[in-house]
């Protein structure tokens, strides 16, 4: 049983159990769900000046910082107990293209080739964990939400300004891993 | 009186600050212990699960989508909004109530530029790092910790944003 758990999970199985956040949030505290409001939050215990958008009430929003430290033990615990045993089954084309900036270890989440503390201070790694993180939390707020709050929560309440939001999404990630990540990673 | 209107005043700009965003604006006059808190955790210890094993947070994944070179993500971004969209039917359909008899509530998002110019420079950003917020912190979870300078770089971004708001186009 344990064997067929640490495979990888097809979509049609992890995709509906992830969609099921949307009503365990609901009918657990009329929540909805939303990730990227945690780092707002963040902004507004530590370091909120005098900035409007920052002073609010965090401690009525204190629920979404206990649902990511627990995403955060649920990765340890996956870690742990349900690390799938091989290296990512990916697309033969992805292997050979990545396989020409010198990518070629598929064993973890990140790729190590890339994503590692010695890679920090190179141009294609500060610009890949320092710059893309940046973009990540200042466009998901500009846009008022992420994937979950606006393509998984948005769309599921039937919010026009999430589809928008989510095409933009999607247009920014077309543009950027078909165009400007080759660039980067040839530097 | 004077007192009750101040506080009143208070109160809506309370809200209208915390609805600039798609965070969680709905009031319960229940008071809970901090403690209460714990089921959301556990919410999101169980999602992180199935995140890892849907190998949502693979930077791989991710690539392969945007490329179209597969279809698992959009199979499980696709048939995860069907599941949300049903719970929210049933929800609304039958008047299901929360565990401590709250109403559930739905607000309006409003539309602003800011799901277009924002949304792209996400999606810059998503492409680049191979994840978004949620997978993040599993990433670090699942043992990357360099991925915490892309989170504080995330705080960071989150942070200009707030302080730079008004000059931006919304």
């Amino acid at each position: 049983m344990l064997e067929v758990i640490k495979q990888p999970w097809p979509w049609y199985v992890s995709g509906p159990l992830i969609g099921l956040t949307v009503p365990a949030l609901l009918i657990l505290g009329n929540k909805s769900f939303g990730i990227s409001s945690s780092l707002r939050h963040v902004c507004a215990i530590c370091i909120p000046g005098k900035i409007q958008f920052f002073n609010y009430n965090w401690k009525k929003e204190i629920w979404n910082l206990f649902f990511v430290s627990g995403i955060f033990l649920g990765g340890i615990i996956a870690a742990i107990f349900f690390a799938s045993p091989g290296p990512t089954q990916l697309n033969p084309m992805l292997v050979k293209e990545l396989a020409g900036y010198g990518i070629t270890d598929f064993s973890s989440m990140v790729p190590a080739d890339l994503m590692r503390w010695d890679k920090l201070l190179t141009l294609p790694g500060f610009i890949m964990i320092v710059g893309g993180g940046f973009l990540v939390g200042f466009g998901a707020r500009y846009a008022g939400g992420c994937t979950s709050g606006h393509a998984i929560m948005g769309l599921s309440t039937l919010q026009w300004p999430s589809l928008v939001a989510t095409v933009c999404f999607m247009i920014g990630g077309f543009v950027m891993a078909n165009w400007i990540l080759p660039f980067i990673l040839s530097l | 009186m004077e007192n009750s209107k101040q506080a009143y005043l208070h109160k809506l700009n309370e809200h209208d600050i915390r609805a600039t965003d798609s965070i969680c604006i709905n009031e319960s006059r229940q008071e809970h212990k901090w403690y209460y808190n714990l089921k959301y955790l556990l919410v999101g210890l169980l999602f992180s699960v199935f995140f890892v094993k849907a190998e949502v947070i693979s930077w791989f994944r991710i690539q392969e989508m945007f490329r179209l070179q597969s279809f698992h993500m959009y199979g499980i971004i696709g048939s995860a909004v069907v599941v949300g969209m049903i719970s929210v039917w049933l929800i609304k359909r039958f008047d299901i109530r929360t565990i401590s008899g709250d109403k559930i509530s739905f607000t309006n998002k409003k539309f602003s530029q800011g799901q277009i110019y924002g949304g792209l420079l996400f999606g810059l950003g998503w492409g680049l790092t191979g994840a978004c917020p949620g997978p993040l912190f599993a990433q670090i979870g699942m043992g990357a910790t360099v991925v915490t300078v892309t989170l504080l770089s995330a705080v960071a971004g989150t942070w200009v944003y707030g302080r730079y708001r008004e000059n931006l186009p919304h």
